[in-house]
């Protein structure tokens, strides 16, 4: 790509800013309007990233510069979108559920229910609009952001608001669902998840998207769990073929806090997650699970972080990856244990399977240490179906392409198996047959 | 009528190295086979080699099974038709359940046979009635395959696959190694529960002590990739006083080219 059309993208979403500021919500809070060009400005300076930077060396976006996507996509309710948007449901996790069209909240879609005193889930669009100064102290903060995220912060307009007063537990998942239905669409979804002392929450937050539709949803989602709270977090990322997809999460732990994600991707053509999370406090811990299925060209890409600042904390990081295809995988997991932080748990493991001979991973797991009293492991892994294995099943009568494919939904299903939620492990387990080759073979095992 | 097996002048190579050079062996219906030999012989190639293990290369010779082409066969097909290895390393299969693997197995073979497959109540009712007979708790079955076995399960779990599969060919690869005597007993019951005058079996062992409990019909030994020695179960006796030594000697003469280490 020649410097002028880097240029060009840059100047078409700064152009894109210009035109739709006026109708973001939060105009009337000052903060957010100086978020909003802080951010601006960062990408203005910045622009997107290059594979020169050490972070983005095995990711290019300049597909995503090459697309001419328009902030502000006109909002379509139809019956057609709510049988879209209603195949996405889990039936049996419908107590509370906000679906996202496009990057705006949609009522008539979205079933909120009654949570209990104390909890509040709604349109974020709408919080910033009614009373921002509830989220001034959460939305400034950029910590581990990239240009994306302040890209976010620049254009946010819509996403999920989820606070839980001191000791409110919710038992039922809390699902976000977000619909992609217009080609050309830049969707900066943003979430925001404060868990006060010892709340408690589970979040499904999944993206699907039209089959045949290129779009670019660039997702920020904040996590605050303050003292002995809990957030589950399932990001399930099945965007459509032709989607970009760009997510953060973003996570600050204080005291005793537990933190449990599960990042698992299947879609789009390229996907880019970064996920985060800092211990404030002493006694936090952080499991970090994944799974990305990728075939064809498709390109995935996680880098996780976590940040060991205060004594006391264990993580537990653990990423499988199945590649086909000429896909590329990309894990990045870097785990920093700071000075103070002795008496650190952390474990890191990544496993990847590539299923054919054009497919490629570049895994990068590394440990920065800077305190001595800690326990600290890590590995990777690059390999093929074992040859053993499928002999064996084929002396029992298994046929090798049943085979083949059992053996790589048994690596996968590995890690969908860790989510708690049972309609979801079940609907994962189906798309996951869907994407394998032959997938068709074991289907009874879905 | 003719034989269920029928191995002649088999050679095999793995790595370029001749493991096999040149077996005869002809197995009938109701027979109990013991193939002994010394660690190199070649023994455990013959039986991977039988079951259709790809990594060995045929250079001569030919096998035939219920009068068909043994080696045009892929190994699935040879399971469904009737051919069962016992490993001599059972594979851990991590994330496929037990029970899983028996059912499909068990249906593979069935739907090959013209069987109906069985439904979940019938299927269970046959396994648990076999695991009781190889004294395995219920909860192996949910485990995935072999993993986390103790070597004793493993080897249990191998003939209550066989159990289950009833297969018209049996070949279990030193089955006894590595398991204590009460296990050995174990194993072998469900060994001899399975001998019928339909169905033959192949025993690869390196010592006499399985055959203390599972009688067998012909003794051969394998020396140097040949069956050095052919006889009774008399021979097995012997060779626990002599050792392998003479017959090894003798096997030399006659190949006096020495293949190279047993490859699995």
């Amino acid at each position: 790509m020649t410097q002028a059309a880097v240029l060009d993208a840059r100047e078409r979403f700064l152009a894109e800013h210009a035109r739709v500021a006026p109708g973001l919500p939060g105009a009337k809070a000052p903060w957010m309007l100086r978020a909003r060009s802080a951010g601006l400005e960062t990408f203005a300076q910045a622009g997107f990233p290059s594979t020169r930077e050490e972070e983005w060396k095995y990711t290019s976006v300049a597909a995503i510069e090459r697309h001419a996507f328009l902030a502000s996509p006109r909002r379509v309710e139809s019956a057609s979108v709510a049988r879209e948007a209603g195949a996405h449901f889990f039936a049996e996790l419908a107590a509370y559920r906000l679906v996202f069209v496009d990057g705006r909240y949609s009522p008539g879609l979205s079933t909120a229910g009654t949570p209990p005193a104390g909890a509040t889930l709604c349109s974020l669009g709408d919080v910033l609009e009614r009373t921002p100064q509830r989220l001034e102290e959460y939305l400034t903060q950029t910590g581990q952001q990239t240009v994306f995220g302040r890209l976010n912060t620049a254009f946010m307009r819509d996403g999920a608001y989820v606070h839980l007063a001191r000791g409110v537990v919710i038992d039922e998942p809390i699902h976000l669902l977000f619909l992609a239905t217009a080609a050309g669409a830049a969707i900066h979804a943003r979430n925001l998840i404060v868990a006060e002392a010892g709340a408690h929450a589970t979040i499904v937050e999944h993206y699907v998207g039209r089959d045949g539709a290129a779009y670019f949803t660039n997702a920020v989602t904040q996590i605050f769990t303050a003292d002995g709270a809990t957030v589950e977090h399932c990001k399930l990322q099945q965007e459509a073929a032709d989607g970009f997809h760009i997510g953060a999460i973003h996570v600050a732990q204080h005291r005793d806090s537990r933190f449990v994600s599960h990042s698992i991707a299947f879609g789009a053509a390229l996907a880019r997650n970064d996920i985060t999370t800092a211990f404030h406090a002493v006694g936090c811990s952080a499991t970090l699970n994944g799974l990305y299925v990728a075939g064809g060209r498709q390109h995935v890409d996680h880098h996780t972080r976590i940040d060991h600042s205060q004594p006391g904390g264990t993580s537990r990081e653990y990423y499988r990856g199945v590649l086909d295809g000429r896909s590329r995988g990309v894990f990045s997991g870097k785990v920093v244990v700071h000075p103070d932080a002795q008496r650190t748990d952390a474990q890191q493991l990544n496993h990847n399977l590539l299923l054919s001979d054009g497919a490629e991973i570049d895994t990068r797991p590394q440990l920065e240490i800077y305190a001595d009293d800690v326990k600290c492991t890590h590995g990777a892994t690059i390999g093929q179906l074992d040859d053993a294995q499928i002999f064996y099943l084929r002396s029992r009568g298994v046929e090798e392409a049943t085979a083949r494919t059992l053996l790589a939904y048994a690596f996968a299903r590995d890690v969908i198996d860790r989510i708690r939620i049972a309609p979801v492990r079940a609907r994962l387990a189906q798309v996951l047959l869907s994407r394998l080759p032959e997938g068709h073979r074991i289907r009874e095992l879905a | 009528m003719d034989a269920m097996l029928e191995v002649r002048n088999l050679q095999v190579r793995v790595a370029g190295k001749p493991i096999l050079a040149g077996i005869d062996l002809i197995v009938n219906a109701g027979e109990v086979h013991a193939i002994m030999g010394p660690n190199g012989s070649g023994k455990s190639t013959l039986a991977q080699v039988l079951a259709g293990r790809e990594n060995f290369v045929v250079t001569g010779g030919e096998v035939r099974y219920r009068g068909r082409d043994l080696l045009a066969m892929a190994p699935e097909m040879r399971a469904r038709e009737g051919i069962f290895l016992a490993f001599q390393y059972p594979v851990e299969i991590p994330g496929v359940s037990n029970v899983y693997l028996l059912k499909s197995a068990l249906n593979s073979v069935r739907k090959h046979q013209g069987l109906p497959e069985l439904d979940a109540v019938e299927f269970l009712a046959l396994v648990r009635e076999k695991m009781k007979l190889m004294q395995m708790p219920d909860t192996l079955l949910y485990r995935a395959v072999n993993e986390g076995f103790s070597g004793g399960e493993k080897k249990r779990n191998e003939i209550l696959q066989m159990a289950i599969l009833e297969p018209a060919l049996a070949i279990l690869d030193e089955t006894d190694s590595g398991l204590d005597i009460d296990a050995m007993q174990v194993v072998a019951a469900g060994i001899n529960a399975l001998r019928s005058p339909e169905r033959a079996m192949i025993l690869v062992t390196h010592y006499q002590r399985l055959l203390d409990y599972v009688v067998p019909d012909h003794v051969h030994v394998l020396a140097h990739g040949r069956i050095a020695k052919s006889g009774g179960k008399e021979l097995a006796l012997e060779l626990e006083e002599r050792g392998y030594g003479w017959l090894e000697a003798e096997a030399a003469k006659v190949a006096p080219a020495a293949p190279g280490p047993e490859a699995s």
